[in-house]
């Protein structure tokens, strides 16, 4: 985690939280504790009442998950791993989005990505934008 | 649940938010000050967390169940301190936006806590 933390290769790990990067590791960890809560709590208790909606929560926290891990581990496999889940993140978000507006009765309720996010203020369809910016410029930086 | 007891704790974490996010305008990481205002509103958050446990024991029910009420509890707890130790790490601008973040984050809290309870 460390900038003086030596890689596999004996290359220095990138780090990924450093300035702009800590408000995103932010989000992101709010997300993991809501997504992850939200469904254990849900799947727990009532999952018979929507089993679709409760399973793709659990499956947004785990994509929340896995890319807050990669970004407090930083170096280039991370940030790739983490681009690749920034873009699968967008693309659920926008799909689940659609689907929960094109056919409702499909969710007697909601998941954290329903509605393209709104009851978390659009923050699961406007995180993923801002990390592939984020994570691409991490490249750029780490290349000049 | 005690309205005016969320209320302020909104209100200070909102005016947390503003503060953070003027220091973060003004290029600035956080700094003592900011840090003592933390302390206030997690001091809120904490009392606000005793005072939802004593009402549990006294047989009250929240409207949409204990478990979520506890959760949102304990999240509304650790979340501006959470946020004050990454603004620790990240000694710039952007540590400051996060505990202003992290306010905002405590200010919704609050009002899906008042939803919980019922009102």
């Amino acid at each position: 985690m460390t900038g003086t933390e030596e890689g596999v290769k004996g290359e220095r790990r990138q780090k990924l939280i450093t300035g702009p990067g800590i408000l995103l590791l932010w989000l992101y960890g709010v997300m993991v504790v809501g997504a992850v809560s939200r469904s254990a709590v849900q799947i727990a208790t009532d999952f018979h009442k929507a089993p679709l909606a409760y399973s793709l929560s659990a499956l947004a926290g785990l994509v929340y998950g896995f890319i807050t891990y990669s970004l407090v581990r930083g170096g280039e496999t991370a940030r790739r791993a983490a681009l690749v889940c920034c873009a699968a993140e967008l693309v659920g978000v926008l799909a689940v989005g659609a689907w929960t507006l094109a056919e409702p009765s499909a969710f007697p309720d909601a998941t954290v990505w329903s509605d393209f996010g709104m009851g978390y203020l659009f923050i699961p369809v406007i995180l993923p934008v801002t990390a592939i910016f984020w994570l691409v410029r991490a490249r750029r930086a780490a290349a000049a | 649940m005690l309205v005016a007891l969320t209320i302020a704790t909104a209100v200070a974490a909102l005016a947390l938010a503003a503060w953070c996010g003027f220091a973060a305008y003004r290029d600035q990481p956080t700094k003592d000050w900011h840090f003592i205002g933390m302390g206030v509103v997690t001091f809120l958050a904490l009392v606000q967390l005793i005072v939802g446990i004593v009402l549990l024991a006294r047989g009250e029910d929240p409207e949409q169940g204990t478990t979520i009420f506890v959760a949102y509890l304990l999240g509304s707890f650790a979340c501006v301190p959470a946020a004050g130790f990454m603004s620790l790490a990240e000694r710039t601008r952007w540590g400051s936006l996060t505990v202003a973040a992290g306010g905002v984050v405590l200010a919704v809290l609050q009002v899906r806590l008042y939803d919980i309870w019922g009102g």
